[in-house]
């Protein structure tokens, strides 16, 4: 292919902040993106990813911090001087251009030679395969293909950084498994470095070589996709993360990161994951897939209710004290049936 | 830190924003003028008048029998609120709820009147009223200011007819609600609000409306709006105060029923709903 | 449908097909607004038509004929379009860079709410401010001379100026509001997607906002104009009646109400809607030519 990303070392966000008002949608985000990395950044709605990728944009102007791309301060930039791709979350395509209008704009506003623009808007739409649409309008092609031209559309001026804003939202479950595919494909061919903003996480995990995940405009964790799964840093990453379930106890044992958690008048074995002393208190979180039926088990509790799911069932109980667990199984239980429930040693995480 | 705009697109921004406070100062600065002469005992050859005084109203009331011109204008208006309401609602409703072989026409016969200026029509209708003997009367000033208030009800209420979802009518008739009650407890409080609000658009623009009335109106069924444009006509025969007086009442007459109709309503729709065009 | 008196299976089969099209109890609900509309608009309308044919002498053409023969009368089709086109244009190169500002703002209602004054107001009312403001004595000119940028009041009453400017005051709202309405229409999304791609403030304008805004932009202007074409009791207040702004729609009042000839009169009316319509068809037709789907977004 003959798109390649623009050369650069690294991006960094130093210290970023924006504020609306009185409210901080941002909070001293700082990060630093290598060329050629694709980082997600991921957060329920209102965290701030899409602040931080407007920011960036040079959409948004920040109110405190900095950009830079190598030693190079942008954040003082407007946008059409910062030169990065964009996919808009609608796309935002030109209605009133063709494909290929649509695509070539950005190397038209270059001031690109006509020749050198159709032979580059030529290999996007290979890139995209788009072969055969390039003379249609918007409005005449379906939800996926729209989406082709608007990453067309930002990786054929060959861009350092390619910002994505929640692209797939708009898709049907089955074409954004595809499109992901196609996302991962492009950024890999061309070499780029992408920015990529979701509330999707397990878009965020398949995708992404590192997650960023945000809370409330501040960074909570930085890392691979296998270290948010397996080792959120904090509570709230973690009840993002899927660990639905969450036991109060205390701690009775330390052993480096291995701890042992009273819960009611059990003992659970778990990892900590915030320093702890003995003696204090503590929240347990585990996944549900993690929390399996076992005559052996800790937590008793009683069913609520089931859900088939076709190859096991998932449970709902309700331990002594209130607490709610939500619990796979192979077997339906009986609605009031008790149950026990083991918590997997090594994926018990153990928050203060 | 902040991004800094180029001083080019400083400078285009506040052009543009002084463009516009010209052209407010100047409206209000002409609202004023209008306002303070009335009040003026004298004002010639100053910046402000040389006294102050209200006996400008008295004469004005007096000298073009306001008392009168105002009843005819609340009968008038209130007849064309009235009956536009009749006519429109029901009709928009129609219009929202079906669709039926030559909606589309009937949608332009209703687009027509709004969108051709009132002169434009209004001189082959008044030729029309004056040979039906209708004409120089009440009823003749009352049947052209329907010709565009009708419709302009009908293009309001449609999206507003629209937007109710047509499943909580059916739910009521699910529930045993029968026609009347149906109208009274499920659609008339939904309505009410379009309705009030169109009905309150289509009173200003009534009192406002001068060309219709002025071409079917005698001498017993002019409108304020009609008084005024007579009196500025003829300017010379009275004070220049005593005209002012009256149109400050009639700005008076006129504004109050904006600010109310503002509450209910976007200010754009006071334009009409053209752009459904 | 009763004076027909089909019998009763032929009546359920009109009603029933009636209904299969859409037609039922509740679409005649519109029967009575439409039956008014017919009578007071559709009516008077072909009969002025008819009646513009029946001239008080001469053949079937003679009140068009005199119209075109006299100069008194044809010139008013020129001393409208002269102060129509031109306050029109004005008007829509005003309200474009303004609409385009108002619309990042948040809060438009206080500014919609003044701009709607003028308009509520109307023609008459701005005519005798006019007379005020923009007399001799008026704060316009005592303002300009303070400030000595002339030195002996401009007149700009009883002429054409006065009549521009009351167009401009009561025209330049209504344009405005719906120009902003348009330029609403258009997804802000499109600008940011183009200055991402290297597009500037003057580029984005010329290459997005202008050709999405086009089509919306001819039909207000066709409004608008046509709103100034039928300029009538400014043209008399603050024009010079009997000369430059002898505008067209006073031709036809004065021939209706002055000479009582109400044929001559709707031959007036016809050809007052005939220009306008010809501006308007022209105006469309290029439009015609324009993209004119869906501007993204809300469009």
């Amino acid at each position: 292919m003959a798109i390649h990303a623009a050369d650069f070392r690294e991006l960094r966000l130093d210290r970023l902040s924006r504020q609306f008002g009185a409210m901080n949608a941002l909070n001293d985000v700082s990060l630093t993106v290598r060329r050629g990395e694709f980082i997600a950044l991921l957060g329920p709605s209102g965290c701030g990813k899409s602040t931080t990728l407007n920011c960036l944009a040079g959409l948004l102007p920040a109110t405190g911090g900095g950009i830079f791309l190598d030693d190079r301060r942008i954040d003082n930039l407007p946008p059409e001087q910062r030169g990065f791709g964009m996919v808009f979350q609608n796309y935002a395509l030109f209605p009133h251009m063709s494909v290929r209008k649509n695509i070539g704009f950005g190397l038209t506003m270059r001031r690109v030679s006509k020749a050198e623009i159709a032979r580059r808007v030529a290999d996007a739409v290979a890139l995209v395969r788009l072969q055969g649409q390039e003379d249609k309008l918007p409005g005449q092609l379906s939800g996926g293909q729209q989406q082709r031209v608007a990453i067309a559309r930002a990786v054929v001026v060959e861009p350092p950084l390619v910002l994505m804003d929640e692209p797939l939202s708009n898709l049907d479950a089955k074409l954004r498994l595809e499109m992901r595919a196609e996302i991962r494909r492009i950024h890999t061919t061309m070499g780029g470095t992408t920015i990529y903003v979701t509330h999707d996480q397990e878009e965020a995990l398949s995708l992404a070589d590192r997650i960023v995940l945000l809370r409330d405009g501040s960074v909570r964790q930085v890392g691979t996709p296998d270290e948010l799964y397996n080792r959120p840093a904090h509570l709230d990453v973690a009840e993002f993360m899927g660990f639905r379930n969450r036991v109060p106890g205390r701690v009775a044992q330390r052993d480096g990161d291995q701890v042992i958690v009273a819960v009611e008048n059990a003992t659970v074995v778990a990892q900590l994951r915030e320093d702890l002393a003995p003696g204090a208190e503590a929240v347990l979180a585990v996944r549900p897939e993690d929390l399996v039926a076992s005559d052996d088990g800790a937590l008793v509790a009683t069913v609520t209710s089931t859900e088939f799911r076709g190859r096991d069932h998932t449970g709902f109980a309700r331990m002594a004290d209130g607490t709610e667990l939500v619990f796979h199984s192979e077997h339906s239980a009986p609605r009031g049936s008790i149950v026990r429930l083991r918590p997997a040693p090594e994926r018990t995480l153990v928050f203060a | 830190m902040v991004q800094r705009p180029s001083w080019l697109a400083r400078l285009w921004v506040t052009a543009v924003w002084a463009l516009v406070g010209f052209f407010i100062l100047n409206l209000f600065a002409m609202i004023a003028t209008v306002v303070l002469d009335s009040f003026a005992s004298r004002w010639l050859g100053t910046w402000l008048p040389l006294g102050w005084t209200t006996r400008w109203y008295g004469s004005a009331w007096d000298e073009f029998q306001l008392g009168d011109v105002l009843i005819v204008t609340f009968e008038a208006v209130f007849l064309v609120v009235l009956i536009s309401g009749l006519l429109g609602v029901p009709a928009a409703y129609a219009l929202a709820r079906r669709d039926f072989p030559g909606k589309r026409l009937v949608m332009l016969l209703f687009l027509l009147p709004l969108l051709i200026p009132p002169i434009t029509y209004g001189i082959p209708m008044a030729t029309v009223l004056y040979q039906a003997g209708f004409a120089g009367s009440l009823s003749g000033v009352v049947m052209a200011n329907l010709v565009p208030t009708v419709p302009f009800v009908v293009l309001v209420m449609i999206p507003f007819i629209e937007q109710i979802d047509p499943r909580i009518e059916a739910a009521a008739r699910v529930f045993g609600a029968n026609t009347p009650r149906l109208f009274l407890h499920v659609l008339l409080p939904l309505l009410l609000p379009g309705v009030l609000a169109a009905l309150l658009l289509v009173l200003v623009r009534t009192i406002a409306m001068f060309e219709l009335t002025f071409l079917t109106a005698g001498p017993t069924s002019q409108t304020l709006v009609v008084a005024l444009y007579y009196a500025v006509f003829a300017a010379g025969v009275r004070a220049v105060q005593s005209i002012d007086a009256m149109a400050v009442i009639y700005m008076a007459t006129t504004l109050v029923w904006l600010v109310l109709a503002l509450r209910f309503v976007n200010p754009t729709q006071i334009v009409g709903r053209a752009k459904r065009a | 449908m009763t004076a027909l008196a089909p019998s009763l299976p032929q009546r359920l089969g009109l009603r029933m097909s009636l209904a299969a099209r859409g037609v039922d109890t509740l679409t005649l609900l519109m029967l009575p607004a439409a039956a008014f509309l017919l009578l007071l608009f559709v009516y008077p309308f072909l009969y002025g038509l008819w009646i513009s044919f029946q001239p008080k002498e001469g053949g079937a053409f003679a009140n068009y004929g005199r119209f075109f023969s006299d100069p008194f009368l044809y010139d008013t089709i020129w001393s409208t379009l002269r102060l129509a086109l031109p306050v029109t244009l004005v008007n829509l190169l005003i309200a474009v860079p303004i609409a385009l500002r108002v619309r990042l703002m948040r809060r438009q209602r206080v500014l919609t709410t003044i701009l709607v004054i003028p308009i509520t107001l109307g023609t008459v009312l701005v005519a005798q401010g006019l007379l005020n403001y923009l007399g001799p004595q008026g704060w316009f000119n005592r303002t300009l001379m303070a400030a000595h940028l002339i030195s002996s009041p401009v007149r700009l009453l009883h002429n054409y100026w006065g009549v521009f400017l009351s167009l401009l005051i009561t025209g330049l709202p209504f344009t405005f509001l719906l120009t902003l309405s348009y330029v609403s229409g258009v997804d802000p999304a499109l600008e940011n997607a183009a200055a991402t791609l290297g597009a500037g403030a003057p580029s984005r304008f010329r290459t997005i906002l202008l050709p999405l805004l086009l089509p919306g932009l001819a039909i207000t202007f066709c409004l608008s104009f046509v709103q100034a074409f039928s300029v009538f009791p400014s043209a008399v207040l603050l024009g010079a009646p009997s000369g430059p702004t002898r505008v067209i729609s006073l031709a036809a009042y004065e021939a209706a109400f002055e000479q009582y000839d109400y044929g001559l009169a709707s031959a007036i009316a016809m050809i007052m809607g005939a220009v306008q319509l010809g501006v308007v068809v022209v105006v469309l037709a290029g439009r015609g030519l324009l993209y004119r789907g869906a501007s993204g977004g809300k469009g």
